[in-house]
């Protein structure tokens, strides 16, 4: 295989500052992070805390194996919405081991809000049940909710994709033969009962955990009836009485024991189809991915840079080198496991367009798993390209990548733009993960191109009625468009409304990738239809 | 010579014993009760033949058994070790009366040793020095003042009738005799109804010097140096050392002279001690053994001579191997006896599975004698002293020196012994400076027994560590039987996204809890300790030998994992921890609620507890019958009954609660 050569200099002026500003971002997103860990803030969490309960990432922990991995889900959900403090929307998702198993662990953070659920809570939600069932993944649901968000109704209950789906999934991944796990910790009210009561095994907590379809207020205006909510719904109710819950646990960190030993007992294998070596580590430096993106986004670097420091041995065995080379094509094996590379290395022509779609039927015939690595500002524009049939060919691109079965990663390192995006496995294109570097942006066009456009047509219609246009208001007329694509496109602002899986730190991503290509393995990979490619 | 011999003994001893014998090419024979079957002796011996259950009076005390096991396995003779029947006339008498030989003295002379009056008797005529004491009729205040004159003061006064310290009163001159007397006539006539008194010297700083002397059936008899066994707990010898530190030559000679007098005087044959106390010059006679000691080795590592060795030739009738003049000594021997005792509970014996065991290795100046095996089980039923370390030197403080390194590689875990103990003794200035009586140890107590509690920083490192290289170690096994080996979900590095991860662990030790939170990096653990924060680098295991580099010190630790118990073994210390980790623990035991209630109506058949009674886990409560069948409800997990809600013979309804539970705190 060829070893990719690097032209980086760590030591250079330009690296340096590039790393700088890198740094920044990264420091950012850690503080943001540090901040919405908190949950619902120190107060709650005493207060949580003082009912001896666990907080729910210490619950997560003891659920996991010791030190094992935990690939947390959509961190900045919610950020910046509704009333700016619901921490990750409430819920925290994300894969772990369990007795060394990849889990998908579902936990309510019943010190934000009660753990009610805002619309961004139920997207997150389901978005962890659909990687779930993509990837085969047993489900451990962490129950502490007092349900729907009642101020939000509009947005949480009556869509397809709204609070209802939670259960709907539920039933349809255990008939598919995915475990569905839950642990009471605290109340499920009305449509939270579903939870556990949809789950193949459940565990709660005496004196904590309370499922009823009705609270006692409810019950008292409707019939009349005062009873305590331990009465109408705990533990010795259900474990003894009615049958809705399996197992008596003593306390937060018992029913966590017994979830691992639920999953202990789940008779599951890993059906890998991959030919996996040992992995190595690349022959570069990942922490000099900091100094490799410039600080100017309109300044072009070579994508291999970036490959070089993910991929085992920084070794690369590209695919068609000379033809089409603004998308850069080749094998490589990422932890050990063979991965297909489709990396931007500018703009899209026909030819880089009609090699990617090669390169994906390629890979889906062999079924090797695909990696995008976006920087995409979108397909070539003029009459001589319109002509040439650029529109198909980005079709075929398109369309490959769209059927392709193989399971698909897509990092967004810088612009994700327009068609672009469509082209290399936006998240409408259904990647297993998506995630961003804090350099990315998506948006429909770049900002600047944008506020060019919108310009260009008010330019042409005050022209048309022969009015003029001075530079200044033309410049005021176009800086609030930059600004809201700037807001729109900025990666927080993403993650807030769950277009991604996560923001995540440069040094990072080759671990990221490894544990979501190996999480992807525990579903068969299935072989891939492709539609019509016009030709 | 002979051809077999019995060993009617076990561990230590029995195992000496037999590597001699080995040596000499004589069959070994050895002899077991029940829970003995796995001991060392056992294989270690040519052929072995069980004589009973555990308890010592139904097996190794089995005399008639023994002898016959000797008959039936052809042996000639029996070596009784030490303890057990060694020093049992009858036995000597019955192998005699068999055939058999008993490597020991005639049954004569261990009855006259055997017997405390009659030994002194024949000792004063022998002229072997007793404590100076008045013993005389005459009871009155003068007779008895005249009696304290000449024996000289301090004296101590005792109750003649008496034993267990009653009217015991030492008296430091003529002024305090009286009231003393007075006082002691008392309390001896209210305890024993006798009020006649004896006056003895009072020794306040005695030492414990013993001689070892070996005689033939010749008559012939010599001495093979004295022995110094004065570090003692309430009379069990701990540390012993020959020669005596700080003896006069002509004391030393004296005493020779008057143990091989003593020996002759009672028709001596074999291997023997006489014990003396010895205070400012004088020497007295306490009493004889007649046995081969446990402290022979110390004899045996300055004189170059096998004992065991001298006890088989005597035995069978050939005289002694050397005459006194041929007999020399070079050099200073130490032993020192490993209990199994925790010294921090007031000595109380310990018993339990030996789960790790790493001596070091045997040197020609280091000399392991051993009944113990890694995975045996050290029971009740037996002497607590498990092994015995001794050492040589040039002079005492190379020999001390050779002690502290061997203490403090010897390793030893799954139950608490004196190991610490005894390397404090080692340690102690004033056993360097030989300020030694018998009241050492009680003088300082405070120094040498651990304190409990305190579990130090480095090692409750090394249990955070050992615990997550041992979840590395399981979780590369499982990756392993993967089809997916390499996948990062197998590392334990405890990775976070775009945060740093931790793990709190919780150990206990005696009555404290430790807290201990591993922050996991990219750069090793930053590990939280009560007493502050280290840095863990480097780590590495190899079977149970754990290697960390320590805030940039490399140390090394042997580890022993077993449950939720770890045993850590670090710089000659040992530490029992066990993780804290009660929710675990009750889902392994499956605590579940709701079942105190009637699995189904039925009658009550029985009630096994009563309200107030504290049950274990799975203790049976209460059965009901019903269906022709009976089921037992049993308590969920250890607590305490509160309340029963039915008696016998009562119908109760499917899902009615039968008893109140209160389960025990389990803590958070």
């Amino acid at each position: 295989m060829t070893v990719i050569k690097t032209a980086v200099n760590p030591h250079s002026e330009g690296f340096r500052r590039n790393a700088e500003a890198m740094q920044a971002l990264v420091d950012d997103l850690r503080s943001v992070v540090a901040t919405v860990k908190e949950g619902g803030g120190p107060a709650a969490n005493q207060r949580h805390l003082a009912r001896g309960k666990l907080l729910p990432r210490e619950r997560i922990r003891r659920l996991l194996d010791v030190g094992s991995p935990f690939l947390e889900l959509s961190q900045l959900a919610a950020w910046g919405m509704y009333t700016k403090d619901v921490n990750c929307a409430g819920i925290i998702t994300g894969i772990g081991s369990v007795a060394g198993r990849e889990c998908m662990i579902v936990a309510n953070d019943g010190t934000v809000k009660g753990g009610s659920y805002y619309p961004m809570t139920v997207k997150k939600h389901l978005r962890a049940q659909e990687i779930a069932t993509e990837n085969n993944l047993p489900c451990i649901y962490l129950v502490e909710s007092g349900g729907a968000n009642l101020p939000n109704q509009d947005e949480v209950f009556p869509d397809r994709d709204h609070f209802g789906r939670i259960f709907y999934n539920q039933a349809r991944m255990s008939a598919q033969g995915i475990p569905q796990i839950s642990v009471v910790h605290g109340s499920c009210t009305a449509g939270g009962a579903y939870i556990p009561a949809m789950s193949d095994e459940s565990v709660i907590v005496r004196g904590q955990g309370t499922i009823f379809l009705a609270g006692p207020p409810l019950v008292k205006a409707a019939t009349g009836e005062v009873v305590t909510a331990e009465e109408l719904g705990g533990a010795d109710v259900h474990c003894r009485i009615s049958g809705v819950t399996d197992h008596y646990a003593q306390d937060d960190g018992h029913a966590l024991a017994i979830a691992r030993r639920i999953v202990a007992n789940l008779n599951r294998k890993k059906p890998i189809s991959l030919d996996t070596a040992a992995p190595e580590e690349p022959l570069y430096d990942p922490r000099e991915l900091y100094g490799i993106i410039p600080v100017d986004p309109r300044k072009p670097y070579d994508m291999r840079e970036i490959i070089a420091r993910l991929v085992d041995g920084s070794r690369l065995d590209e695919f068609k080198r000379d033809y089409g080379t603004t998308l850069v094509c080749g094998f490589a094996r990422l932890w050990g496991y063979p991965v297909g590379i489709v990396a931007n290395n500018g703009i899209l022509f026909s030819e880089s367009a009609q090699k990617g779609a090669h390169f994906v039927e390629l890979c889906s015939q062999r079924g090797i798993p695909l990696i995008f690595l976006q920087n995409i500002t979108g397909f070539m524009v003029g009459k001589k390209y319109e002509a040439g049939g650029i529109a198909k060919d980005g079709a075929k691109m398109v369309t490959a990548v769209a059927c392709a079965k193989v399971p698909k990663f897509t990092l967004i390192i810088g612009g994700s733009f327009g068609a672009g995006n469509y082209g290399m496995c936006g998240r409408a294109y259904q990647p297993r993960f998506l995630w961003m570097w804090p350099t990315a942006r998506v948006s429909v066009m770049g900002g600047e191109q944008a506020a060019n456009v919108l310009a260009q047509v008010k330019r042409d219609g005050l022209a048309a009625k022969g009015e003029a246009w001075s530079v200044d208001e033309e410049e005021a007329f176009k800086a609030p468009i930059r600004q809201q694509y700037e807001t729109q496109g900025h990666p927080y602002y993403a993650g807030a409304r769950l277009w991604d899986d996560g923001l995540i730190d440069p040094v990072d991503t080759r671990t990221i990738l490894a544990l979501g290509i190996s999480a992807s393995l525990n579903a068969p990979i299935e072989p891939t239809r492709f539609g019509v490619f016009r030709m | 010579m002979f051809d077999k011999v019995l060993i009617a003994n076990r561990g230590e001893i029995a195992c000496r014993i037999i590597r001699t014998a080995r040596r000499l090419s004589i069959g070994t024979v050895a002899v077991y009760s029940t829970i003995d079957a796995a001991a060392p002796h056992v294989g270690l011996a040519d052929e072995a033949f069980c004589i009973g259950p555990a308890p010592a009076t139904d097996s190794y005390l089995q005399g008639e058994r023994i002898i016959e096991a000797a008959l039936a396995a052809g042996a000639q003779a029996i070596h009784p070790g030490y303890g057990f029947l060694a020093e049992n006339a009858d036995f000597a008498e019955a192998c005699v009366r068999r055939g058999l030989i008993f490597i020991g003295p005639p049954a004569s002379a261990i009855r006259s040793m055997g017997s405390k009056i009659e030994s002194k008797r024949l000792m004063e005529g022998a002229g072997v020095p007793l404590v100076p004491g008045y013993h005389g009729r005459g009871q009155s205040d003068t007779e008895l003042a005249a009696a304290a004159e000449a024996i000289g003061y301090p004296i101590l006064v005792k109750a003649s009738a008496g034993g267990g310290g009653k009217g015991m009163r030492v008296v430091h001159s003529t002024a305090a005799l009286s009231p003393a007397l007075a006082g002691a006539r008392r309390e001896a006539k209210a305890a024993f109804s006798d009020d006649s008194l004896l006056l003895e010297r009072y020794l306040d700083h005695p030492r414990h010097v013993e001689i070892q002397v070996f005689a033939d059936s010749y008559g012939d008899a010599v001495s093979l140096f004295e022995r110094d066994c004065s570090i003692q707990r309430r009379h069990q010898k701990v540390i012993e050392e020959a020669p005596a530190p700080d003896l006069p030559d002509e004391v030393r000679g004296a005493m020779a002279k008057a143990a091989v007098a003593a020996a002759k005087a009672v028709g001596y044959v074999g291997a023997g001690t006489v014990e003396f106390l010895y205070q400012d010059g004088s020497f007295h006679f306490i009493e004889m053994n007649t046995r081969l000691q446990v402290e022979h080795p110390v004899t045996e590592m300055i004189t170059g001579l096998d004992l065991v060795e001298w006890q088989f030739l005597v035995a069978a009738g050939r005289p002694l191997p050397l005459r006194q003049e041929q007999i020399s000594r070079r050099g200073h021997a130490m032993e020192v006896r490993i209990y199994a005792e925790d010294p921090g509970r007031d000595f109380l014996p310990t018993t339990g599975r030996i789960v790790h065991l790493r001596p070091p290795a045997e040197e020609p100046h280091l000399r392991i004698d051993s009944g113990i095996a890694e995975g045996g089980e050290v029971s009740p039923y037996y002497d607590p002293m498990l092994a015995k370390l001794i050492v040589w030197g040039e002079d005492r403080g190379s020999a001390i020196r050779r002690l502290r390194r061997a203490l403090g590689r010897y390793e030893l875990a799954g139950l608490a012994t004196n190991l610490r103990f005894l390397s404090a003794i080692a340690d102690h200035p004033a056993f360097a400076a030989f300020q030694v009586d018998t009241g050492f140890i009680t003088r300082h107590q405070d120094d040498l027994v651990p304190r409990p509690g305190t579990v130090p920083g480095d090692v409750l490192a090394f249990a955070a560590v050992v615990l997550l290289l041992e979840r590395e170690r399981a979780a590369g096994q499982v990756a392993a039987r993967s089809a997916d080996p390499y996948s990062p979900w197998y590392r334990a590095n405890g990775w976070r996204m775009n945060e740093d991860n931790h793990q709190t662990f919780r150990f206990a030790a005696g009555d404290m809890v430790y807290p201990v939170t591993v922050h996991f990096g990219a750069e090793g653990w930053a590990v939280d300790l009560p007493d502050g924060q280290l840095t863990v680098r480097g780590t590495r295991c190899e079977g149970r030998t754990v290697t960390a580099e320590l805030d940039g010190s490399r140390k090394t630790a042997s580890v022993v994992v077993s449950g939720f118990d770890l045993t850590i073994l670090l710089a000659g210390g040992s530490w029992r921890l066990t993780l804290d980790d009660p929710s675990a623990r009750a889902a392994g035991q499956d605590v579940g609620g709701g079942t105190l209630c009637a699995p189904m109506t039925g009658t009550v058949v029985q009630v096994l507890v009563e309200p107030g009674q504290a049950v274990e886990s799975g203790q049976p409560l209460v059965a009901v019958e019903a269906m022709k069948m009976e089921h037992v409800v049993a308590a969920p997990a250890a607590g305490t009954v509160t309340e029963i809600y039915f008696r016998v013979g009562e119908q109760v309804a499917d899902g009615v609660d039968l008893v109140g539970f209160e389960p025990a705190e389990t803590r958070p």
